[in-house]
């Protein structure tokens, strides 16, 4: 991709329209669009949003009286990137347990708890995180909050779901997703062996199937869990946490028996099954900078990962796995780096939008830049997945969001020359 | 008269508790042997500033001979043609852990923190090292010709690091940089007061953290102090030694004194503007120089202060929030910490992941920098990678720059390396070509790799 040179005239024609920002109006004209769907990159096209809504999308678009319009003179527009499987809004400082709620933990760390699917994260979401300006500012617009599981928690850790980067209250998108892991990971939490954690999930399944009388011995779920995981017999995303090729291969095997729709996080070894995961139509979410031999379970892990997987026909997706809150921006370098590794740059691309949005169930909201769709889009100053290249601005229901953040505030403060008064007074 | 005192003068230099005393692992690495190289028509980023457009790097017996145009090739040189290609330094990570917390990271590869005292200069990261760990071949793979391993952050002093040079060897000797001093490990903040107030011991506080390094240092000068007595006792017997008892040597304390003496140099895990300059502070209480802090994501707060001192801030692109003293991380810090005259960003990794990709994160830090109209043109930049660290493990005479006389450690990029798109095709050591994107046979595969059925 050419790299644009900057241009401040767009970012002050920008400005410009800050008194039009809770408009969810916009026209963003002569763009490079790359609609992540089937009509793939339209050159020097326009993009209309009314309403908060994606109306059209072509060359020449008529121009509406009252609406903003943004000129992009070529620059790569793109649909508004998913932040991978995050804690966004439930984590604000990693470290300070204080500031988490990621994670139910009512066991010990040698007694596994009772099950608790019924667990939903979406309920602790705080939209006022600062970690979501900082995600926002690098083109992230959706995000899967993920229910995690550490000490004293369970093998299903809860449900999450997706969420707009927007800051408002009423994030949730779409349909509540389960979340499980297979693997040494998980070790604690299915009596010290993946074997174990087949059994349980196997139980727990079985009890949601009405097998099992209330009040048995050793039971795993209380009623609102069993009613939980029944909906997910009959349909819903179940987002297994596994990398070892056989234990993938084993959680295919199970989902079919269970009528799952499984979806493979993490797969670090997944290549090695790829055919297994395209014949099942299974996507697989990973960490395209995953290549090192770091466990047990991800000995075979490759940087072609994700070309392998793309080749053999399986829909791959992004995630952060290091900081997947804090830094969950890394997501884009990961779409470069799997194309620097043979993965074509529009699968890279939708590894980081259509194909995440399709997979979490949102494919139809979010994801794409076609008529129908939530208006939020990014335009680039240059190859969107680019190292280099940084969002010059960002839509959300067609509405351009501020390009700041606490960290662009600190920035800020600190950029200017010192005075006689103590930053503290610097008037940002 | 005068000849015995200067034979007892030059005895009291030699027997005197001091970090320049041989080494007792002393570094085996040899250069592999390999003919001339020469590199034609290509863009070269020296590593001093320099950005040089079609031109000609020729290597001689390990070492950079000549860069310039129309360059002759010697007999029996290996003729790369470095048309489209971009020419570096060998990338330096000041910041490593690889080997000391090898992969797979199981319980017995986690030999990175002592975490039995919270003050263990005594320990050596050099001897954790697993020679055998697959992430030196990947990091090599992302254009790692130098680096520093260094024990943990979970101690206030955490010990000795080493550098070594990225080549495959049984021994971690045959790895040691040739002639490269000594880091010291320090740590300041969360993580010591963390890991030993759980244990209900010192330190707990920052303050108790202060405390602790005060109480070894001063330690270590009234160790110093009994051996300056010790050394110029009068009762000396025919053969001009001491007829008293020596003081016991300590290894903690002489690696102390060793950075008192200016011989080790001092790396600091430091991350709040405010403790990096209780932390200049106590160096001036104590009479040494800090190499670097590393991990100071406040650094950009107090960046002239740190260029003023002649102190490198080695820097993550963009990591910041994991723990309250990350908490005011900005992209543009390495930029910022640029910026001021002498100063010395340099980028580092604290991560096996980041190692293989710094060229990466420092293409993020320079687009973030143009965005507030710091321009940081490549070959600038590249300085954070190469030169910079290089200054930082006081091995700048040796390697970290491509002009003539120092050792040929070169990286071939398939085009400029600050791209997603950067692949290192090629990397030599001392000369020797150990990389090879192109020749599966120059990428090199631990130990602990074979057989374990991971090739497609």
């Amino acid at each position: 991709m050419k790299h644009f040179s900057r241009m401040p005239a767009l970012l002050a024609a920008l400005f410009l329209l800050a008194g039009t920002a809770s408009a969810q109006n916009v026209l963003i004209r002569h763009a490079t669009v790359h609609t992540a769907g089937v009509r793939g990159t339209l050159k020097n096209a326009d993009v209309l949003v009314r309403g908060g809504i994606i109306r059209a999308v072509g060359a020449g678009l008529a121009l509406p009286s009252g609406i903003a319009v943004v000129e992009a003179n070529g620059r790569p527009l793109t649909p508004g990137l998913f932040g991978g499987l995050s804690d966004i809004g439930l984590e604000e400082v990693s470290a300070e347990d204080s500031t988490i709620d990621s994670g139910l933990a009512f066991g010990s760390n040698s007694q596994p708890a009772q099950m608790r699917p019924e667990f939903d994260v979406t309920l602790a979401y705080n939209p006022d995180s600062v970690l979501i300006p900082v995600a926002r500012l690098d083109g992230l617009t959706f995000t899967a909050l993920s229910a995690n599981s550490g000490q004293g928690g369970s093998l299903i850790a809860g449900q999450g779901s997706v969420v707009r980067l927007d800051g408002k209250y009423a994030a949730p998108l779409g349909g509540h997703l389960l979340y499980t892991a297979i693997g040494s990971a998980a070790d604690p939490l299915g009596g010290k062996s993946r074997a174990g954690q087949y059994m349980l999930l196997d139980q727990a399944l079985r009890e949601a199937r009405g097998r099992t009388p209330y009040g048995s011995p050793n039971a795993l779920l209380t009623p609102a869990g069993r009613e939980t995981l029944a909906r997910y017999l009959a349909g819903g995303h179940v987002l297994f946490n596994v990398d070892r090729a056989v234990d993938i291969h084993q959680v295919l095997a199970f989902a079919r028996r269970n009528k799952l729709h499984p979806i493979i996080v993490g797969g670090a070894e997944a290549w090695k099954v790829a055919s297994e995961l395209a014949a099942a139509n299974v996507p697989v979410i990973i960490d395209a900078l995953q290549n090192l031999p770091d466990s047990y379970d991800r000995l075979g892990s490759r940087l072609d990962n994700a070309a392998l997987l793309h080749r053999a026909g399986v829909r791959v997706a992004f995630t952060q796995f290091e900081f997947a809150s804090t830094n969950a921006r890394k997501v884009r370098q990961e779409a470069g780096n799997a194309v620097a590794n043979g993965l074509p740059w529009e699968s890279g691309l939708a590894g980081l939008t259509s194909v995440p949005a399709a997979a979490l169930g949102v494919g139809d909201k979010v994801g794409r830049i076609d008529v129908g769709l939530i208006g939020d889009l990014v335009l680039w100053d240059g190859d969107p997945l680019e190292v280099t290249t940084l969002a010059e601005q960002v839509w959300m229901s067609g509405k351009a969001m501020p390009m700041t953040s606490r960290q662009t505030e600190l920035r800020d403060r600190y950029l200017a020359p010192p005075t006689a008064m103590p930053r503290a007074y610097s008037g940002n | 008269m005068l000849k015995p005192l200067l034979a007892g003068f030059l005895l009291a230099l030699t027997t005197s508790a001091s970090a320049t005393l041989p080494d007792p692992y002393p570094s085996t690495y040899r250069p592999i042997p390999s003919n001339p190289v020469l590199i034609r028509d290509t863009t070269i980023l020296t590593g001093t500033g320099e950005r040089l457009d079609d031109v000609d790097l020729l290597i001689v017996d390990g070492k950079i001979s000549a860069i310039g145009k129309a360059i002759v090739a010697p007999e029996h040189a290996t003729i790369v043609d470095g048309k489209g290609h971009w020419v570096t330094p060998g990338i330096i990570d000041v910041h490593s852990h690889l080997g000391v917390y090898a992969s797979p990271g199981v319980n017995a590869n986690q030999d990175g923190n002592e975490l039995t005292n919270p003050v263990t200069p005594n320990v050596w990261a050099e001897h954790s090292i697993w020679p055998q760990d697959p992430g030196f071949g990947t990091a090599l793979a992302g254009g790692v010709t130098s680096m520093q391993i260094l024990p943990g952050s979970g101690n206030l002093i955490g010990g000795r690091g080493v550098t070594v040079k990225n080549v495959y060897a049984n021994t971690y000797q045959a790895m040691k940089f040739p002639g490269a001093p000594w880091g010291l490990k320090m740590a300041c903040g969360e993580n010591p007061k963390r890991v030993y107030g759980e244990k209900n011991q010192a330190p707990s506080t920052r303050m108790g953290n202060v405390a602790g390094y005060r109480a070894a240092f001063l330690e270590a000068q009234a160790y110093q102090r009994s051996w300056d007595k010790y050394n110029a006792g009068k009762d000396k017997d025919d053969d001009g030694k001491s007829k008293d008892d020596p003081p016991a040597t300590d290894l903690r304390l002489e690696t102390l004194v060793g950075v008192m003496k200016g011989d080790i140099r001092v790396h600091i895990h430091c991350y709040r503007a405010d403790e990096m300059s209780t932390m200049l502070d106590l160096a001036k209480e104590f009479g040494f120089h800090i190499a670097a802090f590393h991990h100071g994501v406040e650094a950009y707060k107090i960046a002239d202060r740190l260029a003023a001192e002649g102190v490198c801030g080695a820097l993550w692109a963009d990591w910041w929030g994991f723990k309250m003293e990350s908490l005011d991380g900005i992209e543009e810090n390495l930029a910022l910490v640029d910026r001021p005259k002498n100063g010395c960003a340099i980028v580092h990794s604290d991560s096996p992941e980041g190692i293989q990709r710094l060229n990466q994160e420092a293409a993020k830090a320079m687009a973030h920098g143009a965005r507030v109209g710091i321009n940081m043109p490549p070959e600038r930049a590249i300085r954070w990678l190469t030169a910079n660290p290089a200054k930082a493990l006081g091995i700048d005479a040796m390697t970290g720059t491509l002009e003539p006389g120092k050792m040929a450690d070169v990286v071939v990029w398939n085009g400029t390396p600050f791209s997603v798109y950067a692949h290192a095709d090629k990397v030599f050591i001392d000369g020797a070509l150990l990389y090879d994107r192109d020749n599966p046979r120059l990428q090199p595969k631990s130990d602990f790799m074979l057989g374990q059925g991971v090739s497609p």
